[in-house]
């Protein structure tokens, strides 16, 4: 059947199964191929988005679920104030590897930023924990974000 | 293993005249073409130039370095174009890279030998070849330069991309100059800078590959999307070896988006809309498995075989003295037999393959460190001429040796010559760990012979298991041996006057096997490691010192060991529970030191807090790079050490996604700390040292913690929980 979704502030339409999985529908049909596919099970957090500014797993957030929330994937992240932090901060830390699971990394680490300003080690573990990096990026993408709170109580 | 076949000739044939030619760009411009150590491409005849790599200066200044290694993650495609920038005096961001694809018609030389990259040998293949291609490069722009101004070249110098006439100002840029540079003659020889005069080499270097990487752009093989491709998933037979016996499909043809079934006589594929359509198509499959000859497969069985193999003889990979009678004489004897257990690779990107199968022509999207094994495999599974098959490289979302195999590019190629139109193939996380090349299993018996000071007079370890090289570069597996099977099990950096070391190559039934990162090391060092450990223990001796007393000919290990054993407090009081475990490597041309501290807790469960690395890896190219690689390499090695255990019963593989085959999370990350010894020796590798060395380390410092001597992979929080 068919459903509007918005989707990083744009609609759009879409004739699938109530039951498709979000990442489906984001990278197969409509080709936003930004956010990852890992597990398929909400076990490595690949493919995490946000939806009304929470991280979601997009790979078990079935597309009849959404109805009026806001979708922000990886390629629209960049727009939202934490968001252009984590990035910034992902890019001057040389944090990145193979980079796959980065683009869930990203949306998980800005959504922590969004909602906590100054993120403890704990708070970091809380938030992060749901993201695999096979590479072991762990801990620059703690630091990372540290630098990026950072910038953000300065008013950077 | 794959390089040092290759290097061995090389070193004796490495001629420049054989390994550099240049030609007119297409266009306008320069164009060097050279062969780097690759694999075994000298396997081409004596004299015969075969270029597998290209640098091309275009009249716009732009330098293009199109290279057989690929970027998975290990930072090659930034340390690469600082090798060239650095002779050839250009700006880093001058250098662009470019996959070398198998057949681009602007290089219409055939790709050589085994176009691979693994073994951490990008940089130990590149460093001198590129070096002296950006030299050469450099000294016919100036000569080019020279000649227009007719005066001699050794008033002109080259600086930031320009080539400049001092006594008289004139300058020229290399763009203006790159079309008459490719008329000169190419020397007969460069000299290449000193390594105090190295501008780029050594200086923490941005990576060039990351932007994309942080905003959705980057584009792996899985997100390849030609033209009307459809998706497809698949099930394979979950016991190897096993068949398709019956396939009610109908429904899963009624699921919305499903567009065709394709039945194989070992797998089935749903092809549809989109991913989501073809697992729920898939779901809705019926199929019935005749599980085939290995039924009852289990890890048990496996073991058993290999332990057997280990009480025959096997193929004898080094002897000094005599350890039979060393060790029948010596004050004390110790023995002990090790298990490694298969590990699947679980790269974070899940196998996938885009093929278009069309009329007389197969074209193929994917991200391989093996180009032209997916171009020759693909080609017999689709009936064509290697020629026909045209392959995409992509990024890797992860490598960690599981995309050195073509064999999901053969099964795509196979499901794809029942499509009309593009389609991908996407395995599952359930598929992928499931129908891996699996680390192989090992089994080790090894046992040693002590003086009354406790110091080792003899080593002896007969160990089993399958040669992957065997099956990969067949022509590696020599009298019963091969370079990567026994790499950390001889050449020692240890002082042992009598020592054997012999192999019993066993495959596995049924189940595949394949490298994986830290290839023949990540079984070896863990032996070796924990067995000289024992060795220590038994001495009643300082782990560290015990070590240190036999490396009276590697100054370089002792340097590392020394380094690692201070930065890491060794010998400081440590809180109950917790202990300090020490492990050190040559292997991929690297000293390794590493101190490991562990917490083992009233329930066996075990936390590594800190690892110290020290390393001597020779010319360090890019720091960051080093150690943004060992911090890699150790998580990687941790989780193998922690969790990583692949398990048959019936047949199949036990796990299916990260809730049964478990990864290191944020919450569990060690601290990691590294310290480089600096060295002016040729780089050695970095992508794998990491990952063999944890290992040993961690389950030594968990015999500190506990006194409890791990000598099964992974830990087994059972075997260390404290009585009630």
């Amino acid at each position: 059947m068919a459903f509007t979704i918005s989707i990083n502030g744009s609609p759009h339409s879409i004739d699938v199964d109530g039951d498709t999985p979000l990442l489906w529908v984001l990278r197969d049909v409509l080709g936003m191929t930004g956010t990852k596919f890992g597990c398929g099970a909400a076990l490595c957090g690949a493919c995490t988005v946000h939806i009304d500014g929470v991280a979601t797993r997009s790979c078990i957030t079935s597309i009849d679920s959404i109805e009026k929330s806001a979708v922000t994937t990886v390629e629209a992240i960049g727009t939202t104030a934490s968001g252009a932090r984590i990035q910034k901060a992902w890019l001057d830390h040389e944090v990145v590897q193979c980079g796959y699971c980065q683009s869930g990394q990203i949306m998980s680490a800005s959504a922590l930023l969004a909602s906590n300003s100054n993120p403890t080690d704990a708070d970091i573990d809380d938030a992060m924990s749901g993201n695999i990096c096979r590479c072991g990026t762990y801990v620059r993408i703690r630091e990372a974000i540290k630098l990026a709170a950072q910038t953000n109580t300065k008013g950077g | 293993m794959v390089d040092r076949i290759a290097s061995r000739s090389n070193e004796t044939s490495l001629s420049r005249r054989g390994f550099l030619a240049s030609a007119a760009a297409f266009g306008g411009g320069l164009v060097l073409s050279l062969n780097l150590p690759f694999g075994q491409s000298e396997a081409a005849a004596p004299g015969e130039f075969g270029p597998n790599a290209f640098i091309r200066i275009g009249s716009d200044g732009q330098v293009v370095l199109t290279m057989p290694y690929v970027e998975m993650g290990q930072g090659t495609y930034t340390s690469i174009p600082m090798l060239i920038a650095e002779e050839l005096e250009v700006n880093l961001k001058q250098v662009r890279l470019e996959h070398a694809p198998p057949n681009e018609k602007l290089y219409a030389n055939p790709l050589l030998g085994v176009q691979a990259t693994g073994n951490s040998n990008a940089m130990r293949g590149g460093w001198k070849p590129l070096r002296e291609a950006g030299a050469t490069a450099r000294i016919m722009l100036v000569a080019a330069a020279a000649k227009r101004w007719s005066v001699d070249p050794k008033s002109c110098r080259a600086q930031d991309g320009e080539v400049i006439h001092d006594a008289s100002g004139r300058r020229l840029k290399y763009g203006e100059l790159a079309a008459d540079a490719a008329q000169m003659a190419v020397p007969e020889r460069v000299t290449l800078k000193r390594p105090e005069d190295f501008k780029l080499i050594g200086t923490p270097a941005k990576r060039l590959d990351v932007s994309g990487k942080v905003n959705g752009t980057a584009r792996y093989g899985i997100d390849a999307r030609p033209p009307g491709v459809k998706v497809a998933t698949l099930a394979q037979s979950p016991a190897f070896g096993g068949r398709v016996m019956s396939l009610d499909d109908t429904a899963a043809t009624a699921v919305k988006g499903v567009r065709q079934i394709v039945r194989l006589d070992d797998a089935v594929a749903v092809v549809a809309d989109h991913m989501g359509a073809a697992k729920k198509g898939l779901a809705a499959l019926k199929i019935e498995w005749d599980d085939g000859p290995h039924a009852g497969l289990s890890s048990e069985t496996v073991a058993r075989e290999l332990e057997q193999a280990t009480l025959g003889s096997g193929a004898v990979a080094q002897n000094i003295g005599d350890a039979d009678k060393a060790i029948a004489e010596a004050a004390i004897r110790v023995e002990a037999a090790y298990h490694l257990p298969f590990l699947a690779h679980a790269t974070m990107e899940p196998m996938n393959c885009t093929v278009h199968f069309r009329d007389g022509e197969c074209e193929i999207w994917i991200g391989t460190q093996a180009i032209a094994r997916v171009q020759t495999m693909a080609a017999e599974a689709a009936g064509l001429p290697p020629a026909k098959v045209i392959v995409h490289n992509h990024l890797l979302g992860g490598g960690f040796g599981r995309r050195l195999e073509a064999d999901c590019a053969v099964r795509a190629v196979q499901i794809a010559r029942h499509v009309e139109g593009p389609v991908k193939v996407v395995w599952t996380r359930e598929e992928d760990i499931q129908h891996d090349m699996y680390r192989p299993y090992w089994f080790d018996r090894i046992s040693a012979g002590l003086d009354g000071q406790g110091r080792p007079v003899a080593w002896k370890n007969r160990f089993a298991g399958p040669s992957v090289i065997a099956r990969w570069l067949p022509p590696g597996f020599k009298d019963g041996l091969d370079p990567d099977s026994t790499e950390g099990a001889i050449d020692l950096v240890y002082d042992l006057p009598n020592f054997h070391v012999q192999f019993t190559r066993v495959e596995p039934p049924g189940i595949p096997t394949g490298f994986w990162r830290s290839v023949g090391p990540s079984h070896n060092v863990f032996v070796t490691e924990s067995f000289v450990d024992e060795l220590a223990a038994t001495a009643k001796q300082d782990a560290v010192a015990y070590r240190r007393a036999l490396l009276g000919k590697s100054p370089r290990a002792k340097a590392v060991l020394d380094l690692a054993a201070e930065k890491s407090g060794w010998g400081q009081a440590l809180p109950k529970g917790r202990g300090r475990g020490v492990a050190l490597q040559f292997a991929f041309g690297s000293y390794m030191a590493q101190v490991a501290e562990v917490e083992v807790s009233k329930d066996g469960n075990v936390r590594v807090h800190r690892v110290v690395c020290a390393m001597d890896c020779g010319t360090v190219v890019n720091p960051d790079t080093v150690q943004a690689q060992l911090q890699s390499g150790v998580i990687f090695g941790t989780t193998a050490a922690l969790y990583g255990e692949i398990t048959l019963k019936n047949g199949r593989v036990e796990q299916a996604n990260f809730d049964t085959y478990q990864m290191l999370r944020m919450n569990e990350a060690p601290a990691i700390d590294v310290h480089i010894v600096k060295s002016a020796e040729p780089p050695g590798g970095m992508g794998e040292t990491g990952t063999s060395l944890i290992v040993p380390a961690i389950a030594n410092a968990i015999f500190a913690a506990t006194g409890r001597r791990l000598r099964k992979m992974p830990v087994d929080s059972n075997v260390l929980k404290q009585p009630a």
